[in-house]
């Protein structure tokens, strides 16, 4: 398409460059937003890239990120050919010779086969950042390893597993603030990084609409800036704050009383004879009940009108939330409201305080504006809509006070627990899925767990045959777990395990870890698609790359073979034996599924594809393709006919015809299908799929009537609609789980109680104490493992809104607004130092140590020393010259955290250190605990040099890879 | 007489860098283009950007504002750039009051820059001459786009939409009402320069609890509170004593 410019008033301006030749549009992936944009050519070269004013996601805007997605492609740290490592050459150190695709596939599949045929899980698949989880997932499961995850076991699984086991629904994907609506918004933790552009989108509407923002963050940095009031807080000491919050409202009576009633389980009676297998369980009653991944409505609540118990939401009847019973045959019970409010007493604003460093009265206060904003501003939609217990109502109701928190809240090994006490709170104030509070996206709400399921036995694991089971899970009771019989994990990296019984996306940040050191096994083969393990992505980062180069005393790698694939060099791809050039998010076909993470709305579910604007690179190849190929080579049974013959041409193909299982009209796209592209969730493939997304914006938006867009846990229209599309199975209501019974389940194992599977003895303690059905605050395991008056300053890093991850060094534009990072460092905290500003400092934990340098700052609270997440970058590596300012000036935070914390075992001599060790994460979830570290400061000597330290030697520039440029003046034009 | 401007809103600008990025590719490939980058990969590295994000700390512990201070060239209305500029490459444009640069006449002196009180020219290495922000005058009278879209790209771009375009001195323009309602204000007014870009104030919005809002009616507390009667059958007075 030419387009004619006219430049009427331009008289004295050079002459206008030629115009755009065509416009494309797809879905940016320079972070994991996934906003529309379109991409403009001019000579086949990129002009540029603005958001897509049709895209539900960014309507029109764009970040600093997706404006230099031309620096991305145009990279010299792109990745061009296959390389195999040369011989002799040690791993890490960079040396590579070019090979075919073909070598590539045949050594691989080669080796992968001889895996699948004797021992599966000795393949080990872990992905970083990536958004295909549902194809690479399938692949594992395929091959039938259990070893496989996506990086959120690092990431936030603390916020998923928390949210999901408490309201069936989490932030991001999965749902988030309505700040539409919404008259009061708190922000907690660092959260930049999530659903950036609708969030900036959403709170600057928010405030011109005069909505009040309030952000608790130990950091006034990113949207904290402009929050009405900044409330610093010590790190990890979130719980605290929640619960003492939690303990206000109930004492206030600032609870939406209705709300728990009919929708959460506050009312249920538990179980409160300590002699009886039951113990901390709610009574049922003995109709017998369909068994099903879904909670049977038959526990019972005491009746006020006739002072006795009664089946939940029977016709007429209200229950005590306070007080306690005995049933006709003497077991004392309470409702779980009760324990709630029991177990608050003494969580007092006085006792925060101390914890977190926020005034009392100011706790008092923002509870108080909490609950009265909930229960004064109120909103009533005039939608009529039926709940699963046939009660009409004429309206949705709304309380307009939202929350969001991600990572700052997550990354923190009694972050399970903050999360928990975080969603009982919004339920407290009667907020979930109602207008102006959280509202859910599709798939979610889902059932409290999911069903999803792991297998719970190593039986699972055959040579020659798909994993029976999902490799990852939401374990409902410690039968689910996938361990042994003596209760050893089977998964590399002790998922599902009773380590980590709820670690439901897994430990991606202890595999490189465990598969050296051979606990709980040896491996074969690492294939790491787009994780920096070998810098920002693990903690321990100096040992770990001594770990992925040792060997063992027949001269033997300890992991034997690495494979990576990625579209850039990087610190990860140094040590690989195998590298695997992926294409860049310009140059490929991808879908946001509705089986993985999809970009749904509030209002409705949506998914989206990218497709290919620019031919790839170089030999570059998508790993979708990859992993089809391999798929196809190795006779898995979803990439073969029963002949064993290709079944997918290419990726895309796959993406059309793929479905879950034969005639199910199930597969990875939810839009479009049936042979015209008629049908939605369900219909048969249809062969102009990606042709129709292409014409629509890249997405598939099914709005639903308005009828179901809230209220969606209880609300009966929507369950079943969500069940005739086949989103869940069941059209059950999902009850918020103030109390857990879930959590009850394992302590009960713990306590030897029950007919299920019991924790081996050195855990039942740890299992016992975290799986607490009701939230608790504890310090933090590292503080705890920690002389905090040694090591008295906490570190965290903050996530800069131009930088996503490592990803963003190699890229010219972004890297001169982020070239180094220093340690920021309250003025008062480093004076008492003797630090000045910009000094060189060393940062020292127990752990390890790295040399930087400090910047005062006022705005970061006096116990917290903070630096932007993954800055600093080993010498060379991302085909920087080895003198740039990120290897030289930046430094990475991670060389003073640990993978591991002593463990209950420790002193047994158990392992290669002597002790055994227990990941640094949260022991329910294993989410990694980045943000716990303790750390002191202390001025560098005045001799030393002023550069970063640790130093790794410099990585040299891979076969085809582009030289460097010295200078570069970005034109697009044809032959430039 | 138009005046073209932008009115940035630093109540709602997170900082994000959006305006930075989204400027220098419109730029660089456009009429005012290409914008060099000195040792894009290398030390130091340093590019031509029309539009940079400064962040401030103001006050101290625990009363610290954390400040993002977008700065671009304010289009003044009375430019000290262009009467020092020896060869008429400096130019305020009467028809819109766009301050430009013409490339062809311009020497890369650098009076104009040491005049500039703002800082916001930015000279460009490679080709020897003085760049600025143009206010995308090569998108804003394109008429093959869309009316919606002759905006610059960083108005374009911005998230928050903290970036406001459009003629400050028509005062039913969306910039002139935002800066009588908001406070707008321009920076250094004793210069007497007479920017026309402006800016919007942080603003805080507060709820006042009063406390008799507290105590209600309604308090479900009053409903808990309500304690369930023992059995009939529990022991009581009545069975040990008949006075």
């Amino acid at each position: 398409m030419a387009l004619a410019v006219t430049l009427p008033l331009m008289s004295a301006m050079p002459a206008p460059a030629a115009p755009v030749d065509e416009v494309r549009k797809t879905t940016c992936y320079m972070c994991a937003c996934r906003c529309g944009i379109r991409v403009h050519l001019r000579d086949g070269k990129v002009r540029y890239i603005d958001g897509n004013p049709e895209h539900p996601l960014n309507r029109g805007v764009i970040c600093a990120k997706g404006s230099s997605g031309i620096m991305k492609q145009y990279s010299p740290a792109r990745l061009t050919r296959p390389l195999l490592r040369k011989a002799g050459a040690e791993r890490g150190a960079g040396e590579f010779e070019p090979i075919s695709w073909e070598q590539a596939y045949s050594l691989l599949a080669e080796r992968l086969a001889k895996i699948r045929a004797s021992d599966p899980k000795r393949f080990a698949l872990f992905t970083g950042r990536d958004q295909m989880q549902a194809l690479t997932g399938l692949f594992a499961r395929q091959f039938g390893t259990p070893n496989y995850a996506a990086h959120g076991g690092f990431c936030s699984v603390n916020m998923a597993a928390g949210m999901i086991y408490t309201i069936g629904g989490s932030f991001w994907e999965f749902g988030g603030p309505d700040l539409e609506r919404a008259r009061l918004f708190v922000m907690i933790g660092t959260a930049e990084d999530h659903h950036s552009n609708p969030l900036k989108i959403a709170i600057s509407r928010f405030k011109r609409n005069g909505g009040r923002f309030i952000s608790i963050n130990p950091v006034r940095t990113g949207y904290s800036a402009i929050a009405d009031e900044w409330l610093p807080i010590r790190p990890g000491s979130d719980g605290a704050l929640l619960l003492a919050l939690i303990h206000e409202l109930i004492g206030q009576g600032l609870y939406d009383r209705d709300f728990l009633v009919r929708y959460t389980n506050a009312g249920q009676l538990v179980n409160l004879d300590e002699g009886s297998d039951e113990y901390g369980m709610f009574l049922r009653t003995e109709v017998p009940q369909e068994e099903g991944c879904f909670d049977p409505q038959n526990q019972l609540w005491w009746d006020r009108a006739s002072n006795r118990p009664v089946v939940t939401h029977s016709e007429g009847c209200d229950p005590y939330l306070l007080g306690e019973f005995r049933l006709a045959d003497g077991t004392p019970v309470k409702p779980a409201f009760q324990l709630l409010q029991e177990r608050v007493k003494d969580y007092t604003p006085e006792w925060a305080e101390g914890i977190t460093g926020i005034p009392a009265a100011t706790i008092r206060r923002l509870a108080q504006e909490m609950g009265v904003t909930a229960r004064d501003q109120k909103i009533e939609l005039p939608i009529a809509w039926t709940d699963c217990w046939g009660k009409d109502h004429d309206t949705v109701t709304g309380n307009p006070v939202a929350f969001h928190a991600m990572r700052g809240l997550a990354a923190h090994s009694n972050g399970f627990h903050t999360i928990r006490a975080l969603a009982i709170l919004m339920t407290l104030l009667g907020t979930i899925d109602r207008p102006g509070g959280f509202r859910h996206k599709a798939p979610f709400p889902r059932p409290i767990p999911p069903c999803a399921k792991t297998p719970n036995t190593p039986l699972a694991v055959k040579p020659n045959s798909v994993l029976d089971g999902m490799a990852l899970g939401w374990p409902a009771e410690p039968d689910d777990l996938f361990v042994d019989e003596a209760g050893n994990p089977v998964r590399i990296d002790k998922a599902f395990s009773w380590e980590y019984p709820l670690s439901v996306h897994g430990l991606m940040h202890n595999v490189i870890t465990n598969a050296w050191r051979g606990d709980p096994y040896r491996i074969d083969t690492l294939l790491i698609f787009m994780a920096n393990m070998a810098w920002n992505s693990t903690m321990n980062t100096a040992q770990v790359r001594r770990m992925l180069n040792d060997r063992d005393e027949q001269g033997e790698y300890k992991i034997p073979f690495i494979v990576v694939c990625d579209a850039f060099q990087s610190e990860m791809t140094a040590f690989a034996d195998l590298v695997l050039p992926d294409t860049t998010y310009l140059e490929r076909h991808d879908v946001m599924s509705m089986l993985d993470r999809p970009i749904s709305e509030f209002d409705g579910p949506v998914d989206s594809v990218r497709v290919p604007v620019l031919a790839p690179t170089g030999e570059c190849r998508p790993f979708q393709e990859v992993l089809i190929e391999l798929g196809t080579r190795l006779k898995l049974p979803a990439f073969t006919t029963k002949e064993g013959e290709r079944k997918y041409r290419d990726y895309p193909d796959f993406i059309v015809n793929y479905e879950t299982e034969p005639g199910s009209g199930i597969g990875f796209l939810a839009g479009w299908r049936g042979r015209g592209g008629e049908k939605f969730m369900r219909g048969e493939p249809n062969p102009r799929q990606w042709e129709m997304y292409a014409q629509n914006n890249c997405i598939y938006h099914h709005e639903l009537p308005r009828s179901y867009q809230y209220m969606r846990n209880w609300n009966q229209g929507y369950l079943d609609w969500s069940q005739r599309s086949r989103i869940t199975r069941y059209a059950e209501p999902i009850l918020i789980h103030l109390y857990s019974e879930v959590l009850q389940k394992f302590r009960l194992a713990a306590q030897g109680k029950g007919l299920s599977r019991k924790p081996p003895a050195h855990l039942r303690q740890r299992i016992e104490t975290y799986f607490d059905p009701l939230p608790f605050y504890y310090a933090p395991l590292e503080a705890q493992a920690t002389d905090t008056r040694s090591y008295p300053l906490a570190a965290v890093t903050q996530r800069p809104m131009a930088m996503y991850h490592s990803w963003d060094s190699q890229n010219a534009w972004l890297r001169q607004i982020h070239a180094h990072n220093y340690l920021f460092v309250n003025g008062r905290t480093a004076r008492a130092s003797g630090i000045d500003d910009g000094d060189w400092i060393w940062v020292e934990s127990q752990w390890g140590r790295v040399r930087c340098m400090a910047r005062h700052s006022e705005a970061v609270e006096p116990g917290t020393v903070w630096t932007w997440n993954a800055i600093g970058k080993a010498a060379g590596a991302w085909n920087l010259a080895p003198d740039a300012n990120e290897s030289r000036l930046g430094f990475l935070l991670n060389h003073v955290i640990s993978e591991e914390l002593p463990s209950p075992r420790r002193g047994e001599g158990q392992g290669e250190r002597g002790q055994a060790f227990i990941s640094n994460s949260d022991p329910v979830t294993g989410q990694a605990a980045w943000y716990d570290v303790r750390v002191r400061i202390r001025k560098a000597d005045a001799g030393e040099e002023a550069r970063t330290a640790p130093q790794f030697a410099p990585l040299q520039p891979y076969p085809g890879q582009e030289k460097r440029r010295s200078v570069w003046t970005y034109f697009a034009r044809s032959g430039k | 007489m138009t005046q073209l401007a932008l009115v940035i809103d630093l109540n709602v600008c997170v900082g994000c860098h959006a305006c930075v990025t989204s400027c220098k590719e419109w730029n660089t490939s456009g009429a005012a283009g290409p914008l060099a980058d000195l040792s894009p990969y290398g030390a130091n590295p340093s590019g031509t950007f029309f539009n940079r994000v400064q962040t401030y700390e103001v006050g101290e512990f625990p009363h610290t504002e954390t400040v993002h201070f977008p700065k671009s060239c304010l289009h003044c209305e009375e430019p000290p750039c262009v009467p020092v500029c020896p060869t008429g490459a400096s130019y305020k444009r009467k028809e819109d009051g766009i301050v430009l640069v013409d490339y062809g006449k311009c020497i890369g002196c650098k009076y104009c820059s040491w005049a500039c009180p703002y800082g916001a020219r930015e000279i460009d290495e490679e080709r020897k001459v003085m760049t600025k922000c143009t206010l995308c005058v090569d998108r804003i009278y394109d008429t093959s786009l869309p009316e919606a879209e002759r905006k610059p790209a960083c108005v374009m771009a911005c998230p928050t939409n903290a970036r406001l375009f459009g003629d400050v001195h028509d005062p039913d323009s969306v910039v002139s009402q935002a800066i009588r309602e908001n406070g707008g204000y321009q920076l250094m007014p004793e210069w007497g320069t007479q920017p026309a870009n402006h800016y919007l104030p942080r603003r805080k919005t507060r709820l006042r609890i009063h406390e008799d809002e507290l105590l209600r009616a309604d308090n479900p507390l009053k409903i808990e509170g309500r304690q369930p009667r023992p059995a009939l059958s529990e022991p009581s007075l009545d069975d040990v004593t008949s006075w």
